[in-house]
């Protein structure tokens, strides 16, 4: 590799013992650090440069400009609109604005299921996996984790065949006399369908005083239709692809449960949830925070399986900021509109985290530092809360998703 | 129950008596506890290991098998016309491309991180804190609302439909330095005080002592390169739209809408999952550790 050789070429001219010449301070033997010190840093902070820092710089102004995904957004012929592409997204009548509060609505019912289901589930399966007495962890743990490992796209096209009108899951569900909906192509909300179900409305004659009332460009009746049914086929792939990494995360922080303080509580008589509450869920305080972290960041970021099973479909049911913002962008040619969008998704992103962070703040930091002084206890096996990539999650990229997301 | 008294024994042999006097187990080695822990355990892992084998299967399938009876697991006749016909929607281009890609990125990432977070981690050097800070603050940047960005940035350095366009953004991650620099400062400094004594250069020290003690961090982070770039799906998006550069992920996703229409060919985007899973799941069974390790530890809240 050519940078290698230039490297240690580099290196080695810096590294000379300083002659008289020499009028820089050196520290002895440690002379020549500062340069060898940025040449080694150099690719990461141009590629990071180039392809993050400089690209949100570009696409800022492109938020907040008329150009249309022809030639360069800084040639002359491009506009300075201001707040005009904002406006559309937030205030201004229309449909855009409609498209981008009912991606927000989807999101939002999304993200109050996906992450307490995966929080929660992950904590169980973790808990029951944490029996010292349990023969083949390592299979169980396996089978758990695999899904997380996977591509987004793979998973996505077996739950589309799984979950088809005469799918896997709805032959398993006749077994029980249970007639499955044709899932992706069913767009009636989960509210909608409860509050049917106990005669609260009828879903054929919405009341007048929900389908009234609007704000944004939706109506009351609307806003609480809750996930569709295709969506919520999303939400089930998601929380089982994602409980794997949570459940490592749990896992390794009930390992590190004082055993003596258990066996304190079971000679005061407390009972198996008792001691649960009282000793492993305070131990477990800082992972449960982290986890829920990292589920927020992730869940605003689905943009994968969107794109492969639904594209947002069926009536826009399954739209989420993410796919609309692409979708704005390379399908209608709206750069301005859709570069705004992501500005308001890593909006709403920053300030959901910084909320969580604030709030459980100091806690967070004394875990943190527990956490580092069991870390040198332990050398470099040691576990620290803390993200290495959203997965895909997403998944690379996901999480990292991915990055990002995830892994999502 | 056969399985209860065995149980029942291991838990003796184990079980702790404590003080108590009434010969008290913990109540997480009671028998009954186990087998609901077992219950449990394998209802879930049936709910989270089936949906890979009736991809397995349905792969083996014709179309009208696969329909019809979509919960078995034995094809009926056994058909390889899905794996022939991936033949024809350029499949094997798509496998190449995401070799390619993977490798180099992956080569990349390992060599390129472990440079940056030597540096971070031992190097003195003007601007450390602000590099550090700086990488820091990337990880906090959700990856999903990079997509136009990107684009944008392609598009005006030319590099929008080339293969630099599907590699070179993806040489470096923020995560991979952060966790090589962990693993450096664990790494007593007495080794490279004794190199540098003995007047080796900064590259040399890092080329022939640091990094082949730093294993454990390269293999991590080989894995998580491999696995993030092999799944990779947003950044190929948008960084080009010629069909010749399509990698798996781009091409397989699109096999629903595109060529093959959104019809009853379910056999073959079942082959196709399948396809582009194996390379993972051996990576990921033959380096499981890693993966946990990579999934767990070197982590920062900024």
């Amino acid at each position: 590799m050519a940078h290698d050789l230039q490297d240690r070429a580099d290196a080695q001219v810096e590294d000379r013992p300083p002659g008289r010449e020499g009028t820089r301070r050196r520290r002895g033997i440690r002379g020549g650090q500062g340069v060898a010190g940025w040449l080694f840093v150099a690719p990461t902070v141009a590629v990071l440069g180039l392809f993050l820092f400089v690209p949100i710089v570009m696409a800022l102004w492109v938020s907040l400009s008329d150009w249309t995904g022809r030639g360069s957004p800084f040639s002359g012929d491009v506009g300075f609109v201001g707040f005009e592409n904002y406006a559309r997204i937030l205030t201004e009548p229309g449909l855009t604005r409609s498209d981008f509060w009912t991606s927000i609505r989807n999101n939002v019912y999304y993200v109050l299921l996906v992450v307490p289901a995966q929080t929660v589930l992950a904590l169980f399966l973790a808990t029951v996996l944490n029996n010292q007495l349990l023969k083949a962890k390592g299979f169980f743990r396996t089978a758990f984790y695999f899904p997380s490992v996977t591509s987004s796209v793979a998973i996505s096209l077996t739950f589309l065949f799984l979950f088809t009108g005469t799918g896997a899951v709805n032959t398993f569900l006749a077994f029980f006399g249970v007639d499955g909906p044709t899932w992706f192509s069913d767009s009636r909300g989960l509210l909608h369908l409860l509050g049917d179900g106990i005669g609260l409305w009828d879903t054929g004659s919405p009341p007048e005083a929900l389908t009234g009332p609007s704000a944004l460009g939706l109506s009351l009746w609307e806003w609480l239709a809750g996930p569709s049914v295709a969506l919520s086929v999303i939400i089930i792939l998601v929380v089982w692809t994602t409980t794997g990494t949570f459940l490592l995360m749990f896992l390794a922080a009930l390992q590190d449960v004082p055993v003596e303080v258990e066996e304190a509580a079971v000679v005061d008589g407390a009972n198996r949830w008792q001691r649960f509450r009282a000793v492993t869920l305070p131990h477990l305080r800082p992972t449960v925070l982290l986890v829920l972290t990292l589920g927020l960041i992730g869940t605003w970021q689905v943009f994968d399986q969107i794109y492969v099973m639904t594209d947002g479909g069926p009536a826009k049911t399954t739209l989420t900021p993410a796919f609309l913002s692409y979708f704005y962008a390379f399908e209608s040619f709206e750069w301005g509109v859709a570069a705004a969008m992501s500005f308001v998704l890593f909006a709403i992103i920053f300030v959901l985290t910084t909320l969580q962070r604030f709030l459980f703040r100091d806690k967070d930091a004394a875990a943190e530092r527990k956490a580092q002084r069991r870390q040198r206890g332990r050398g470099a096996r040691g576990h620290r809360p803390g993200q290495a990539q959203a997965w895909g999650v997403q998944h690379s990229n996901t999480a990292t998703s991915e990055t990002g997301g995830g892994t999502e | 129950m056969s399985v209860t008294t065995e149980g029942r024994a291991g838990a003796t042999a184990t079980g702790t008596i404590s003080g108590s006097g009434r010969g008290r187990r913990r109540a997480w080695q009671r028998p009954t506890t186990l087998l609901l822990g077992y219950g449990v355990l394998l209802v879930f892992s049936v709910v989270y290991v089936y949906p890979f084998l009736i991809q397995l299967a349905t792969s083996f399938k014709t179309d009208v098998d696969a329909v019809g009876n979509p919960l078995s697991l034995w094809p009926d006749p056994v058909s390889f016309a899905a794996f022939e016909r991936l033949g024809e929607v350029a499949f094997p281009l798509w496998a190449m491309n995401s070799t390619i890609v993977a490798v180099l990125v992956t080569a990349g990432r390992v060599f390129f991180n472990s440079l940056a977070g030597y540096a971070l981690a031992r190097l003195k050097f003007k601007g450390r804190d602000a590099v550090f800070t700086a990488v820091l603050a990337v990880l906090a940047v959700p990856g999903v609302i990079l997509l136009i960005p990107k684009f944008l940035v392609l598009n005006q350095l030319g590099m929008y439909n080339s293969y630099s366009a599907l590699v070179v953004p993806l040489l470096v991650d923020a995560a991979g330095v952060f966790i090589m620099k962990q693993f450096f400062e664990s790494i007593p400094v007495s080794v490279e005080e004794a190199a540098r004594i003995d007047g080796a250069s900064t590259f040399r020290i890092f080329w022939s002592v640091v990094l082949p003690m730093a294993k454990p961090a390269l293999i991590t982070v080989t894995i998580l390169s491999f696995q993030g770039s092999w799944n990779e799906l947003p950044h190929f998006i948008v960084a080009s739209n010629e069909p010749a550069l399509y990698t798996l992920t781009k091409g397989v996703a699109n096999l629903t809408s595109g060529q093959l229409g959104s019809g009853q060919q379910y056999p073959v985007t079942m082959a196709a999952a399948l396809l582009m899973t194996i390379p993972v799941a051996v990576v990921f069974i033959v380096f499981q550790r890693y993966f946990v390790r990579g999934g767990t530890a070197g982590a920062e809240k900024g």
